[in-house]
């Protein structure tokens, strides 16, 4: 089997359908360790990979105005049990324009695996980006991934992501994404985990709203059980006026695992708002008993509740 | 007693914070009958329903409780559901990510898309529009209190414990809430209908009226309901409730 028919093997196992990365009408890239195995461009939208020692930095430039119809597909992985990869990138989404992109990070053999990611994001504009990334660790814990993210939305602008690694195992994770939102620009966080055996879970999401009528969510959803562990922070700053943000945070515990959270709610204009809600706890009694009276066993259905909450 | 019973509840009494709330509690429904339960608020009728689905800390200090024969009073809520009875919860819990059509198909022990559409369109919903919908809070009470007896339904149980389905809902739909209980009793589901509103009387085979944790009568609907007219509400409206903070108000 090829590289490219491996990963793409792995792309579908961790939820990506891999007939994007195979079509020339979609704007597309795909690296294995630290090498580009494929790049597919789209009027509109320029990807530059480059590869350096253990990874690779890629420049996605979306050109002003560009309306992306299908979203960009990314696939980045490490096929061996063990191995490094770095990933470098800098999206620069032009003004006005609206480009949709959904990530796959997939390691199904990892034993030994870091994947660290450092993305630099400017949401120019009046501009849309929404990023999706899904993760597939394998079921051994063996993979420590750091993603770390600096976004700058412009005014107007709006960026969201969603982070899901809820299939299979963790290992270590170590999560920390921070946006500064421009005036009437919009940034949306969120982040979901589902930790056990040994697996290790931390989350810092920052949202700086520093333009007026700036908002902003940021959003977690994590479950451990086992003896995993879960530490979330959900920071969001009001800096101008009418900026209006929010952190909401539910960590489901079971078994031995245990969790923290901490809001961090911060206002430096008196016309700014942000609020915070956190719960920590096991699943709830009575939404347990309701499926259990329609003949659910417990577990199945704890599982039911915890995946609606990461799936939701 | 005979024992041609679907349930059979005998001398249950439960104790909850050092208070008796049920205090031998003695009923019998037989299979494919409405048994309505009457009672004003507080009178024990949602801890009768809690115990006989066999939730925590709803365990009784004594009694028994017997379905289709079988002792199922040490039973778990699993255990007891697999059995074929279940509850419709007053106030439906909220799920978080869990959409409709997944919630009714749950308890299914053949699961079909077109038992989930009959469910939803036995409540008056729209399959159409409540489907791909999320069981949060996005929906309101009367929308969930819906889904709820529509799950139940789906199920098609051999005892519906329906846990006041009428509050919260408006009188016009005091009739799709009737015309739903004549269509469980249609398939042969056996229903107990808990309820404090006497209005829904009329769509039951028997009445019992609870009072203090006590049954205190059990007969035709019509005589019970008039009782209950007669004593029970010039009583809920003379006797004085405590209030949070202290002090007594009149209900």
């Amino acid at each position: 089997m090829s590289d490219f028919e491996a990963i793409l093997k792995a792309y579908e196992r961790s939820g990506g359908d891999p007939n994007f990365l195979r079509s020339s009408k979609v704007a597309s890239l795909v690296i294995s360790g630290n090498r580009v195995l494929g790049a597919n461009q789209v009027p509109g939208v320029r990807i530059e990979p480059e590869e350096i020692e253990h990874g690779v930095r890629v420049k996605v430039i979306v050109e002003p105005g560009t309306r992306l119809d299908v979203p960009a597909h990314l696939c980045f992985g490490v096929i061996p049990a063990e191995g490094v990869q770095k990933i470098l990138p800098e999206f620069e989404i032009g003004a006005g324009a609206q480009a949709e992109f959904i990530a796959h990070c997939t390691f199904p053999n990892a034993v030994n695996v870091r994947h660290l990611m450092e993305a630099h994001i400017h949401v120019g504009k009046n501009a849309t980006m929404k990023y999706s990334e899904t993760h597939y660790h394998g079921e051994t814990g063996g993979v420590e991934v750091v993603p770390k993210a600096q976004v700058t939305v412009d005014e107007g602008g709006h960026y969201s992501s969603e982070f899901a690694l809820t299939t299979g195992r963790v290992g270590k994770l170590d999560f920390d994404y921070v946006v500064d939102v421009a005036a009437r620009g919009v940034a949306e966080l969120t982040a979901k985990a589902y930790g056990y055996g040994n697996d290790a879970i931390s989350v810092k999401e920052t949202i700086r709203l520093n333009g007026e009528h700036a908002r902003g969510l940021a959003k977690s959803r994590i479950a451990v059980r086992d003896e995993a562990t879960s530490e979330v922070m959900g920071s969001t700053e009001g800096n101008a006026p009418f900026a209006r943000g929010h952190v909401d945070c539910i960590e489901v515990v079971r078994d031995r695992a245990t969790a923290s959270a901490i809001p961090v709610v911060r206002v430096r204009d008196d016309r700014a708002y942000v609020t915070h809600e956190a719960a920590i706890g096991t699943v709830n009694k009575k939404e347990l008993e309701t499926l259990m009276s329609r003949g659910l066993d417990e577990e199945t259905a704890v599982d039911v509740i915890i995946r609606g909450m990461l799936e939701g | 007693m005979s024992n041609d019973y679907l349930l059979r509840i005998e001398d249950l009494h439960l104790e909850r914070d050092g208070q008796e709330i049920l205090r031998g509690v003695n009923m019998a429904i037989a299979p494919g009958q409405v048994y309505g339960l009457l009672g004003r608020n507080g009178s024990g009728k949602s801890t009768l329903a809690y115990t006989l689905m066999g939730c925590a800390e709803y365990t009784p200090s004594r009694g028994r409780i017997l379905f289709a024969g079988r002792d199922i009073t040490t039973l778990s809520i699993t255990e007891r559901a697999r059995l074929g009875l279940t509850l419709a919860w007053q106030n439906p819990a909220r799920f978080e990510g869990l959409k409709v059509k997944d919630y009714l198909i749950l308890g299914m022990k053949e699961p079909s898309r077109e038992r989930v559409e009959e469910a939803l369109a036995a409540v008056a919903l729209s399959p159409l529009a409540y489907l791909e919908r999320t069981v949060n809070d996005a929906l309101s009470g009367g929308e969930r209190k819906r889904i709820e007896l529509a799950a139940v339904y789906a199920m098609r149980p051999r005892l519906a414990i329906l846990d006041e389905p009428d509050s919260g809902i408006d009188v016009l739909s005091l009739d799709d809430i009737s015309q739903l209980i004549q269509r469980m009793a249609a398939e042969g589901t056996t229903v107990l209908l808990i309820t404090h509103r006497d209005e829904m009387v009329p769509v039951t085979d028997v009445a019992a009226l609870m009072c203090e944790g006590e049954i205190v009568r059990v007969g035709k609907p019509q005589a019970v309901r008039e009782h209950y007219a007669r004593h029970c509400r010039p009583c809920e409206v003379a006797k004085p409730v405590e209030v949070p903070g202290g002090g007594y108000e009149r209900l």
